[in-house]
This record gives structure tokens, sequence and C-alpha cells, in this order.
């Protein structure tokens, strides 16, 4: 707690697209409410505090920080371990911090493959075939850039945190009710949850959210949106054969994207009790589709050309699969690992339901 | 040799860094403006299905996800050669008039407005957005929140979400819109004009009515005579949504007016070892170094560009201000086109489309089509490649995309906003760092402000987000000697 009587909060951005911030931003009104309760001691998107300010500051200094983004370089792990360091609550914030997020699915390809890809564009002039380098002798003298890791991270796998808010970005509503919690914790008056909870979601799924009506119908086929001529605004969309990962992803966001005729993507992460978001629902598919003959499994799996983005869209960095092998060849990152011990089983919060 | 590393110690840090060479005499060698992010989006997005492009390339940047939403919906629909029904392409452009707004806004308000609002000089604490609201009064601050708030509530209407929107796909949209919708979409875009006229009122009473500003948006600071892109209508007026890439030269002649596909032919980009991003030049001028003039093919892509390349605005009151714009900032030279160089100006352009995009929302939302079920086409020809461009708040946006004959991504190709004016920038700085810097005299304060004006008025997005809301970035220059001892470090305390 701060000299003034109010409790510190710290936000930062590592690898991330800045939506996470923009969420927060769009509390509108009530960031008035979050200026009032708190000494925002670090916001790089808000105010201007600098690292060796958060360096010099006591271990357990900062009361709450929310760290949005994974770690990607070399400096992004340097602030994780900071922050770590330096706050009481560390939460990580958003798909990126938890998950990975998309740009997670960067981890089937090697770092060269990156440079070699974003360096040889077809309207790239390139014709020494230069890549960025971290050290750079200038005629000037010697500059620098961060390095780029092997492979991306999240927080929770560089560093111990306290909580994790889902979502790509956590809609605004549900940082609001976090926000409040925080408030009325440090004011005496709640309670904080146990360490390791998932706060600012659900704990079931998006399809329990959903008002698309479920009729339990087996389906033959995926098919892909825009090859459906007609679908129905009021049915399951899985139903009706388009790929939706509301089945395995925690609730939260209202379903949004399955209401506005769009499948869930996943953003949400896992749901309460899930080890790994993609088997999760690679059981959820296979629970509706109606397969009876060998050919029929091909033939559906026809209608998902990419599996992986399909099931690891938002959770390759944190899944049991992780990365790819040759990405952490020559990596010295520890290779993949179960990185989440199932939670304990909530009655009737497994999923929520059979898919 | 002496070196100045003017070192951001936010998320700029990561994401931008200065580092400014001095000569024997103490005058500037060389300034090196480093990006040192990547995330890769090109290479992983290979494999992946094209409808989902506008869902994941979304996630490049969720300052502007609406930008690359639209840009890879239109590549994802030239991939297919599809053309989505009228009331589809009315829904994108509407959502995205309303994003112009928004974003325009943010910058106007709490990015570039402080520099003029609460002033170069004033305290930093003072110059951050709170500070604004002080100066311009609590009333409009109530009306920069509530446009704001208006704005992502129509981009969720449209969309599906405030922030990553999910409903373009090849053909079109996965969803319309209500009659009861439309027009609360119209009044929000009425309630918008309004704003922007107002703002437009608060630009003109405290920035232009303040000698010292107005001299410092006319002075020779902040002026750099490059190239201009922008994409215009078939009128030659201006368009965000779509339309030909046109390019000006410095001295107002056409050089010439593209199909966005054929970017190829026009554009290159330069590698350089010391930074993640790539520089984008015009390759009929060629790369000329970090130079401005007619032989330099160094372009920027802005709300100034746009203005510049464009005969005007499609609208009759942003038509007005582009006309008073030119008449204030470029007496008639006799030129092919008056242009205006000075780059703080562009605070004002962004003004002029803030008004046009708050318009033409009006326009879309009173099409009674726009609420047409409509809002779809199923694609019939076998995928192959296309190219999606749209004029993004930072600048020209382009996806190029190819896919095999399922429509699964196999090369990709993006040329980002505010990528096109990375040369540019490098150049204003170097312009500031060079007029504020003699004989290895620094002026601590004066170089910090003034250099990040330079640049701030691109509104540059690296890594899609180096939006510092205090207006301001918090800087720490390193004065170091030839061994690269630290002599002397300047910090500027928030």
């Amino acid at each position: 707690m701060s000299s003034n009587g109010k409790h510190r909060f710290a936000m930062y951005w590592a690898a991330s697209c800045g939506g996470c911030d923009i969420a927060v931003l769009n509390l509108h009104e009530k960031i008035a409410e979050v200026a009032d309760a708190f000494e925002i001691v670090f916001w790089p998107c808000a105010m201007d505090t600098k690292y060796a300010d958060v360096e010099a500051l006591p271990d357990g200094s900062i009361d709450l920080t929310f760290f949005s983004g994974s770690i990607r370089n070399d400096e992004n792990l340097h602030l994780a371990k900071l922050l770590r360091r330096t706050s009481k609550i560390l939460v990580a914030f958003g798909s990126c911090a938890s998950e990975g997020c998309i740009p997670g699915l960067a981890n089937f390809s090697t770092v060269d493959d990156m440079l070699t890809t974003a360096f040889e564009t077809p309207s790239t002039e390139n014709p020494l075939h230069l890549r960025p380098v971290p050290r750079w002798a200038a005629p000037e003298g010697e500059i620098r850039i961060p390095t780029l890791a092997p492979v991306v991270r999240t927080l929770d796998q560089v560093v111990d945190i306290d909580y994790t808010i889902p979502g790509c970005p956590p809609e605004s509503a549900r940082i609001a009710e976090v926000v409040d919690l925080a408030i009325a914790a440090f004011a005496g008056r709640a309670e904080l949850p146990p360490k390791g909870s998932v706060i600012g979601a659900g704990t079931s799924t998006v399809c329990d959210q959903c008002a698309r009506q479920r009729d339990v119908k087996k389906i033959a086929a995926f098919t892909r949106i825009q090859a459906t001529a007609y679908l129905d605004p009021a049915l399951c969309l899985l139903e009706q054969g388009i790929p939706c990962s509301g089945p395995a992803t925690r609730d939260g966001c209202g379903a949004l994207c399955p209401v506005a005729g769009a499948p869930c993507i996943g953003c949400y992460g896992p749901s309460d009790g899930v080890v790994d978001q993609g088997a999760r629902l690679l059981s959820a598919f296979s629970s509706v589709i109606d397969a009876r003959e060998p050919g029929d499994i091909e033939r559906i799996l026809d209608g998902l050309p990419d599996p992986l983005g399909t099931f690891y869209r938002f959770g390759l960095a944190r899944s049991i699969l992780r990365a790819s092998r040759p990405a952490f060849a020559s990596s010295g990152v520890e290779p993949p690992v179960i990185a989440r011990a199932p939670e304990p089983a909530r009655a009737g919060a497994a999923g929520g339901t059979d898919r | 040799m002496t070196r100045l590393t003017i070192d951001p110690v936010t998320r700029l840090e990561g994401h931008a860094k200065i580092e400014i060479f001095l000569d024997d005499t103490g005058e500037v060698e060389r300034t090196y403006f480093q990006v040192p992010e990547l995330r890769g989006f090109e290479r992983f997005c290979v494999g992946r299905p094209v409808e989902e492009m506008p869902s994941l390339t979304g996630r490049i940047c969720g300052v502007c996800p609406e930008a690359h939403h639209m840009a890879a919906a239109k590549a994802a629909d030239a991939v297919y050669g599809v053309t989505p029904p009228r009331p589809a392409r009315l829904l994108r452009e509407a959502l995205y008039s309303a994003f112009f707004v928004t974003d325009h806004a943010t910058h106007f308000y709490a990015l570039g407005g402080p520099d003029f609002f609460v002033g170069p000089d004033a305290p930093v604490a003072e110059r951050n957005i709170l500070g604004v609201l002080q100066r311009v009064g609590a009333e409009a601050g109530a009306r920069v929140i509530g446009a704001r708030k208006a704005g992502h509530h129509v981009i969720e209407m449209i969309g599906g979400r405030a922030i990553h929107p999910c409903t373009s796909i090849p053909g079109g949209l996965t969803k319309g819109i209500t009659e009861a919708q439309r027009s609360e979409i119209e009044a929000i875009g009425h309630s918008m004009v309004d704003f922007a006229e107002f703002s437009i009122g608060v630009f003109d009473s405290l920035v232009m009515g303040d000698p010292a500003y107005r001299d410092a948006i006319l002075g020779d600071i902040y002026r750099d005579e490059t190239y201009y892109m922008g994409l215009v209508d078939a009128n030659g007026k201006a368009n965000f949504y779509d339309g030909r890439v046109r390019i000006v030269a410095p001295d107002g002649e056409r050089l010439g007016e593209y199909d966005p596909a054929d970017y190829p032919d026009w554009i290159s980009e330069r590698v350089e070892p010391w930074t993640y991003l790539k520089f984008p030049y015009l390759k009929r001028v060629g790369w000329k170094g970090f130079v401005d003039g007619k032989d330099s093919g160094v372009y920027c892509a802005t709300p100034l560009s746009r203005l510049n390349a464009a005969d005007g605005m499609a609208t009759p009151k942003a038509q007005a201000e582009y006309e008073r714009f030119f008449a204030t900032l470029a007496p008639a030279n006799g030129g092919p086109k008056r242009m205006v160089h000075q780059r703080l100006a562009t605070h004002w352009a962004r003004l002029v489309e803030m008004l046009y995009a708050a318009e033409r929302l009006v326009e879309l939302a009173s099409d009674p089509e726009i609420a047409s079920d409509n809002f779809r086409v199923v694609p019939t020809a076998t995928p192959t490649e296309g190219v999606g461009t749209v004029e993004a708040p930072r600048g020209t946006l382009t996806h190029h995309y190819w896919t095999d004959e399922r429509g699964i991504l196999t090369k990709v190709n993006l040329i980002v906003g505010t990528t096109n004016n990375y040369a540019p920038m490098c150049m204003s700085i170097e312009r500031a760092a060079r007029s504020l810097i003699h004989r290895g005299q620094v002026v601590s304060e004066g170089i910090l402000n003034r250099i990040e004006m330079a640049f701030r008025a691109y509104d540059p997005c690296f890594g899609c987000a180096t939006h510092s809301l205090p207006g301001h970035m918090p800087l720490e220059v390193t004065l170091r000697d030839a061994a690269g001892d630290v002599v002397d470090v300047i910090r500027r305390d928030g």
C-alpha cells in the first residue's frame, strides 16, 4: 500500500496486440473508479513509469499486477520476473499471457522459419538475405535489439502466478467485476479467491451461455462457414456442421461470436477441470459426428482441413503439445510437459455438457 | 564518437528505441530508430483456412483490429473471386467508419492532444489525457468518453464484438442488423458529426489560435517533403474502405494510381539488420536512403498523406474543412496541386478525416438497404490468390494471400499501416535531433518532447501498439563517450 493509503496497481504488456489494454480503457466511465481506488504505479499504456523505477521497488510492493502478452523475447522474460518479484498478486491477463493466444501458433515454426518468411516475402528486396540480429555493428557503434525466444511461452511457464483472467481480450464487463472484487477484497469486504483460480469468467462452457438451441443431433460432415448456403440463426452452429469451439471453451464472453453467427474460436481457454482445450474439443467433436464406416471418418476429417489451428487456435503454447520438435531443437527451453495439473472437478461444472 | 540512447522505458522501450550518434564536433552523425519485435504472423498463418484470417489477423493489433479484419475479409473475398452483396459492403463500411471516428478520437485527445492542449513545457504530470480533459473541461471530457463508447457500440452491433470483430467472412458477413439497430447507428452517426465539428473547434481555438503552436505547425523542424499515398474513390476523393491507391510526388505531381492488387509493381520493402521492421519504398523511384525529395522513394501513408493524395473529401462538411486546411497551410504555389508537408498538420488532417467518417456513417446508416437480409453470397469459384487493401488510421494496409484449391493458406504477405511510415519517421526523428543538438549540447526536455512530437504525429503503432495514453513517452537519454561509458543520463520523470 502506498503512503496515501491507496493500493498499488500495475499493468504491463509483453508480446501482445494491445487489445487487453483497450479492453481496460473500455471500462469507460468506470476507469475513474480504478484511478480513485488505486495508485497506478506502472502502466505503459496509460502512464509514465520507467523500468528503473520498478526495478527499484522492494519485493511485493505492488499489490496487484495485470500482466498481458506472452513471453516472446528476453525482454518480456525480464519484465515477467521483475513484476513477479515486485507484485503481491500477479495476474495472467488475457489469452496471450494465459494460453499463448494466436501468436502461440508460431510454436510450430522455428525462429529461423519466421525470420526467413518475414524477410523474404514477395515484396521484400533483400538480395543479401539479411536478417535482424540482436547485436549490430553499425559504423558508428554497436546497437542492440532483443533476442527472440525459440518458442512463445505463457506467463505461468516462466514465473509463479496467482490468478488468470482469460479472454482475447477479456470482456470489459468481466474486467469490471474483477476490479470490483479487488476493491472489495482490499477493503476487507470480500475474500480473495484461492490462488490459482481463473477469475473474471465462469466455470462452465460457452455452450451454456449460448442462446442457440441444441437438439443433440449428430452431424454427417463438417462444413466451412462460407460454403453453407443457409445457417439457421436459432440452431447450434456445431449441429449445422460448423466447427465451433464452444463445447471446450470457458464461458465469460456471453457467447458473443455464436450469437453473431460466427463460431466460437476458443479465446477464453479451457473450462474448469480441462487439462487441454484441444483434446477436449477433439473429444467433443467426436461425440457429435455420425460415423459408422472407416470411410465416414475420412470424409468427416476432410471437413477439418486445419486440425492444429482448429483445436489449438489459442491454446498451443499452453497445451500438452506446446511446440513442435524443430522449435525445441537448440532452444534451451524445457521440452513439452503437461503444463497444468487438473483442477478439482466441481459438481456439474466439468464442461456442463456432454460434448 | 558520442552516443545518445533514447530509451523509452515503457512498452515503447520494448518496441521502439532511438540511438543518436554524434560526430567529433558534437553534431548529429546518424540516428537509428529501432523496432525490436516480431511475432511472425506471415509464417504461422500458413496452413490456416482463409476464412479465419479476419479473426486471426485482428490479433496483430488490438488497437486497430477492425483494419486487419477488413483487409483480411477483402483479401479472402478476392481469393474466392467473390463480390459481397451491396448490403454487406454497406455494413462493413459502416463498421469501419465508426471505427475511424473512435480511433481518431483516441489519438487526438489522448495521444497527440497533450502536446498542444497542455503544452510541451507543462509539467510532465499534467501532460496526459487528464491534463487534456482539464484544459477542455469536464463536459468535453464526457463527450470524448461518450464518443468512444458509442463507436465501440456500433462496432459490436455489426462486428459481434467491440474488440476483435468476428462477423466478416468470404462473401459478406455472418449477420445483418435490424431496422432498430440501423436507426440507432444513424443517430450515433449524427452525434459523431457533432463531435467531429466540436473537435475541430477545439483544435481551432486551442491550437491554431495559439501563436506558438501555430508557428510549430508551420515551421520547418517537422517538415519533410516525401511522396504521399492514399486510397481514392472513382471521383478521386479520399476513401478508407475501398478504391485505388494514388501516389503523388512532393510537388503534387501524380506518380500514378493503381489497383491495390498491383502493389508488388509499386512497393518494395528494404531490410536493415538493426531492426525487426522493414522499410517500404516506391519501386519506381528507388531507395536512396533516409532522405526526402522527389528523387527518394520514401513515402508516407497517414491522414496527412491521404489528404495530399486525394482531390477532396466525398462529404460536404469534410470537403469544406479540407479546403480550409489547404487554404490555411499551403498557399497556392502554381504547382499541380497544393501540398502540405508539415508533419504536425497531421493532427488537423486527422480531424478532417474524423468528420468525413462521421458523415459517411450517417450516409451508410441512412441507406435502407443496410438492414437487408441479403448480407452474404456463397463463393463458388476455386480459391487461389487475393489482395485486400484498406486505409488503416495509420496508413494503407495490405493483406495478400495465396491458397491451395481448398482455401488453405500457402503464403501470406502483409504491409501494415505504420510500416509504410517507418522511413519517414526515422527522418523526422533525425531532423528533430539535428535541429536540437549542436556541439554536443542537448536541451534535455526540449529534445525529449520534440523527438516524441516528431513521430507521434504519425500515430505510430509498432507491434501495432506503441500507444502511450498520456500522450508522451517516458524517455531516458543516456549520453555515452566513444568507449561506451555513461557520461550523463537525462531522464524525464513521470
